[in-house]
């Protein structure tokens, strides 16, 4: 088996810059990416775009450019297309490229994998032609390929942000139709004095939602009973708002309320998680270095709790000069010497955060959605199924794999875990905390028995040799 | 089938090749995303849930929801994670198609 001081998993912002910061420090570092070329998911393609594409989607974007010019080490192994589907406690990672199976040792690892969209289950959103909004930004970002007419649904600046890069593409969407209300504004404007240290994420949104006016997009605010309909794909969006019902018809439909942290590895490895009221989502327990429960795990960035791609950057920082610490490579003097600088950056960078939190809560119907709505996509299990099993006694998500296979589908729960431990909580009375999260277990990836054999045959020759 | 999609392809196109998706050709972007790809071309169904048989089309493009699942050569794979090379032929996944786990 190979070994190698730190392992990376996942090549976003938090990663990228950890692994340069880690071979700065003199560990060599093995960083696993299963997309095919660096970047993560906000600066997809970063090094591929068009100068085109660059235009639509700005500089916020190409300053990824930064990060993944940085790769070039000598002490940086990149695997990209390297699919992980074990994870162990002691730093052992098992991935496949192309089908090959491999499984390296590391004296550190961390783990950086990164935000998934909140699910966002509605009644209608499994129907083809519903896609996140984070989708439609990556068809921009890999493929050059624009949703045309699509309309946009939820809460959040990212619901601006492709909004807007939809518009310079050519394709302004065709309506915006946002949860969040007047109360939510003014609830969070008594974070103003956080939001004027964060000053420039309030300034962007502004000057995005001014865009949009000038391309004469249409925006509803508040909104509620949002519904999507249509004979086998998506036909109709209907919701209502105080001035009363409305229904547009479309052919996408774009839902966004939030991201949430990527937790299938850090669960997998069993580090503690908590309940983050503040996000309305499970965080890994982490110190301000990155440390969780695990010795020599780490964890950084959004993969952590939600701030954002710069953010991400700087806690990558500070995981890597911990570990570098913890290996040997860095007294803990230079250690903290080095972190200070980052630390104030990072500090601005969250100012903003709970001003955006709280102007843009998730969209309360879809956390704990009504009868009838589906639930965990892949099984086809609804609201009412998950009431039910609590009605039998089921107490916890575990057993309602049991009771009605929710979350025992191809992606192990990654779009309904939430929402079951929600309604779990909901039906029960019980906090978050108190009813927990599935049990994810490896493979986190599907992975062919061939695969396997494959590797035992490695493992053979590696102890004759 | 173009000008029916639903997602525009934006500036010049490149290189095309021809692929089949169940059964008929489709024109695409040699080396692109194949779900991007089959989007663009206007193909809006990629697979059947095997408990109902609903239709289900891409929804994350990141490789997490598993609802962009086609059939190559047999083996059920996410068409978010796959490049559209020429000949190569995709079939709809759907009940059977072994995607259960």
């Amino acid at each position: 088996m190979s070994e190698t001081d730190l392992i990376i998993i996942g090549a976003g912002p938090a990663g990228l810059a950890a692994a340069r910061m880690a071979a700065d420090c003199g560990l060599a570092v093995l960083l696993l990416d299963e997309q095919r070329a660096a970047g993560g998911q906000i600066y997809r393609n970063v090094d591929g775009v068009s100068d085109a594409e660059a235009a639509v989607l700005g500089k916020d974007y190409l300053s990824g450019r930064k990060l993944t010019s940085a790769l070039a080490h000598p002490k940086i192994q990149h695997f990209h297309h390297a699919v992980v589907w074990q994870v162990s406690g002691d730093c052992r990672v098992s991935y496949s490229i192309d089908g090959n199976g491999t499984t390296v040792a590391g004296r550190a690892l961390l783990i950086a994998t990164g935000a998934v969209e909140r699910p966002m289950p509605i009644p209608g959103w499994t129907l083809p032609g519903v896609m996140t909004a984070g989708a439609a930004q990556i068809l921009l970002k890999q493929s050059g390929v624009a949703a045309a007419n699509a309309v946009l649904a939820g809460s959040g600046p990212l619901l601006y942000l492709v909004a807007s890069q939809l518009c310079r593409a050519g394709q302004p969407p065709r309506a915006l139709v946002e949860t969040q209300g007047p109360r939510d504004l003014a609830g969070a404007l008594r974070h103003g004095a956080g939001a004027l240290r964060g000053w420039k994420y309030p300034l962007k949104g502004l000057g995005l939602l001014a865009e949009l006016r000038r391309a004469g997009v249409e925006r509803h605010t508040g909104a509620r009973d949002i519904r999507i309909e249509g004979n086998d794909r998506t036909e109709v969006l209907t919701f209502k708002t105080r001035s009363g019902f409305k229904r547009i018809d479309c052919r996408t439909v774009l839902l966004h309320h939030g991201v949430v942290p990527n937790t299938q590895i850090t669960r997998s490895v069993e580090i503690e998680h908590r309940w983050d009221v503040g996000q309305s989502c499970f965080v890994p327990a982490r110190d301000d270095w990155g440390r969780t429960s695990l010795e020599r795990v780490f964890v950084a960035g959004d993969g952590g709790g939600i701030g954002g791609a710069e953010a991400a950057a700087l806690k990558g920082r500070l995981s890597a000069l911990a570990a570098a610490c913890d290996l040997g490579y860095l007294e803990a003097s230079a250690k903290d010497e080095a972190a200070r600088p980052i630390r104030r950056a990072l500090a601005k960078e969250m100012a903003a955060r709970p001003f955006i939190d709280m102007a843009y809560p998730p969209y309360r119907e879809a956390l704990i959605p009504g009868d009838g709505t589906i639930i965990c996509r892949c099984e086809e299990i609804d609201a009412a199924e998950i009431r039910r099993c609590v009605s039998l006694g089921c107490e916890g998500p575990n057993q309602t794999k049991a009771y009605c296979r929710a979350g025992m589908g191809a992606c192990q729960g990654r779009y309904c875990g939430l929402t079951v431990t929600n309604i779990l909580s909901d039906e029960l009375g019980r906090s978050p905390d108190e009813v927990g999260y599935y049990r994810i277990r490896a493979p986190l990836k599907p992975v062919t028995l061939g695969e396997l054999a494959a590797m035992h045959e490695d493992k053979t020759e590696g102890i004759q040799t | 089938m173009k000008a029916d999609s639903d997602f525009q392809i934006l500036g010049r196109l490149k290189s095309q090749v021809s692929i089949i998706f169940d059964g008929n050709a489709v024109q695409v972007r040699q080396g692109g995303n194949l779900a991007a790809e089959l989007l663009a071309a206007g193909i809006t169904t990629f697979r059947r849930t095997p408990k109902s048989g609903a239709q289900r089309g891409p929804f994350c493009m990141m490789g997490a929801c598993y609802d962009c699942l086609v059939s190559i050569d047999g083996i059920v794979r996410q068409s978010c994670m796959l490049t559209a090379e020429d000949g190569l032929v995709v079939e709809r996944a759907g009940p059977g198609a072994g995607t259960d786990e």
